[in-house]
């Protein structure tokens, strides 16, 4: 099982210590333009989990490409380039143009900024079309049914699944106004954890695609279970805010969380038979 | 050296009532106090997230930071008692630059916080400045021995002589008030962060006329930094 960030939670090139304790580091979603984001306050501390309404802030594709990817290369580490835009062809361009990465992550559910008006098996295929890179689609489950979403984008040529990503949500303050100017982020947190179990759960049973899995992942007990869940890989979020040495020790406990409920390993994990009242209790 | 990436646990060694704050004593261990201005993120027991903090005082052995309870976060740092520990991380960000001829040091509420580590670094006790909302928050003016006191309705700006170096850290429409009156100042501004190290990009203030995270760029800034957007508009 490999530990890779979640998109938007490392600045790679702020903190190189954090990303080489990685099995691959993913970058902030990249746009066709560049991103001021939103304004602030961005974010705000719920019970159990976090709001962030950063709202995809990046330097554009021209920038990304010619100074941040070359610097990232210089780290030493697989690099996955997280890819948003609001259209088909905003993603497909931005794919064309990307080269000597492990992998693309195709950002189809930003809670934070107005949603592509084509649908993700749309993107999904015109990227198909334009890279032969891996493309993992990162889904939310904000959708009713992500696992439709995923046999979808596995029709339109996604390698993988990423998931999943934050889920709309608000906080209030004293005087009951909206925390975030946006009024609305994305939750992220251990609050979101059994969201997450239950997607990746019912896409891994919806597909055969490799599943990295994410969504309040504090320790690695919690990477076992998406791996239980049928996650091959996990990626860290808002974890590493609190603990930038995440990685390290998520990696140190998986082992002695398998010890304890003795699998060997988290390919093992994801292989333990299903029990019929366990298939009858998470519907797909 | 310590690095800054990696978070270490710390023993409180004290913890004790200034006015309506708390001075929360740690255990320094392998730490660096760093630059006064720079910050550490401390965790806050029971939260998900680390809280940001100034350092207020170095004695030996010791770091001190000055907590206002005014949420569940620092509560709780308010609430530990001697001999827990908490994660801490830092020293972070960059603070202020000592290289100046004649220092003012202005501080505005819990703003007050760096300013005692700060005249240390100094030395030679600068002279200082601080505004605080009630006599009781004034309390905290201890800190500082020496230091011009007022309380609200009087402002901080209204003492501050303008052929000095002003090192400021306070509320923001203080920083802003102070940035009109003395372009050359620095600032120790403030933001909500759940990182402190620029992974989070949830400290966004307007810089240079852009949105740009403060733990990196700052806290501490040139006031001509944050007075740009306003001029631009101006």
């Amino acid at each position: 099982m490999r530990i890779l960030n979640a998109s938007g939670c490392l600045d790679a090139l702020a903190a190189p210590e954090v990303a080489r304790e990685l099995d691959a580091f993913v970058t902030k979603t990249v746009t066709p333009h560049p991103r001021e984001g939103n304004a602030p306050p961005r974010i705000a501390e719920t019970v159990d989990g976090m709001l962030n309404a950063i709202g995809l802030a990046n330097p554009g594709r021209e920038r990304f490409l010619a100074e941040h990817l070359p610097s990232l290369r210089k780290l030493g580490i697989p690099v996955w380039v997280s890819v948003g835009g609001f259209s088909a062809a905003d993603y497909a361009e931005t794919c064309a143009a990307l080269e000597g990465i492990e992998a693309i992550e195709l950002n189809l559910s930003c809670p934070n900024v107005d949603e592509a008006a084509d649908s993700a098996a749309e993107i999904v295929a015109a990227c198909r079309r334009s890279t032969e890179l891996p493309l993992y689609a990162k889904l939310s489950s904000a959708h009713p049914d992500v696992a439709e979403v995923a046999r979808a984008v596995a029709a339109a040529g996604a390698d993988g699944l990423s998931l999943i990503n934050t889920l709309r949500a608000v906080a209030l303050d004293r005087h009951l106004q909206p925390v975030l100017a946006r009024g609305s982020g994305g939750l992220s947190g251990p609050a979101l954890k059994p969201v997450a179990l239950h997607a990746v759960t019912v896409c891994h049973e919806a597909t055969s695609l490799p599943i990295v899995g994410m969504g309040g992942i504090q320790t690695g007990r919690d990477a076992l279970e998406f791996g239980a869940c049928g996650a091959r890989d996990v990626a860290l979020g808002t974890v590493l805010f609190a603990d930038p040495g995440a990685p390290a020790r998520v990696r140190t406990e998986l082992a002695a969380a398998g010890a304890d409920v003795g699998v060997a390993n988290e390919d093992d994990a994801r292989r333990l038979p299903k029990s019929p009242e366990t298939e009858q209790k998470v519907p797909a | 050296m310590q690095s800054s990436g990696q978070p270490s646990r710390h023993r409180v060694t004290g913890s004790e009532r200034v006015g309506p704050y708390t001075l929360l004593r740690l255990e320094r261990g392998g730490l660096e106090p760093g630059v006064p201005g720079q910050f550490f993120m401390l965790e806050a027991p029971g939260r998900l997230l680390p809280r940001p903090f100034s350092l207020c005082l170095a004695p030996p052995g010791e770091l001190a930071f000055l907590v206002d309870p005014i949420g569940p976060g620092t509560e709780a740092l308010c609430a530990l008692r001697v001999g827990e520990t908490i994660q801490v991380l830092g020293p972070l960000g960059l603070g202020y630059r000592l290289d100046v001829a004649r220092p003012l040091l202005v501080g505005g509420g819990i703003g007050i916080a760096p300013l005692p580590y700060l005249a240390e670094r100094l030395g030679g006790s600068p002279p200082a400045v601080l505004g605080f909302r009630t006599e009781e928050h004034a309390e905290a003016a201890a800190l500082l021995p020496g230091a011009e006191v007022v309380v609200d309705p009087i402002l901080v700006t209204e003492l501050i002589d303008r052929s000095l170096d002003v090192l400021a850290c306070g509320p923001e429409p203080m920083l802003r008030a102070v940035a009109e009156l003395c372009p050359a100042a620095q600032l120790a501004w403030e933001a909500p962060m759940a990182c402190g190290y620029g992974a989070c990009y949830g400290c966004v203030v307007e810089i240079d006329g852009a949105l740009k995270r403060l733990c990196l760029e700052g806290p501490v800034l040139d006031a001509v930094r944050v007075r740009s957007a306003v001029e631009a508009v101006a």
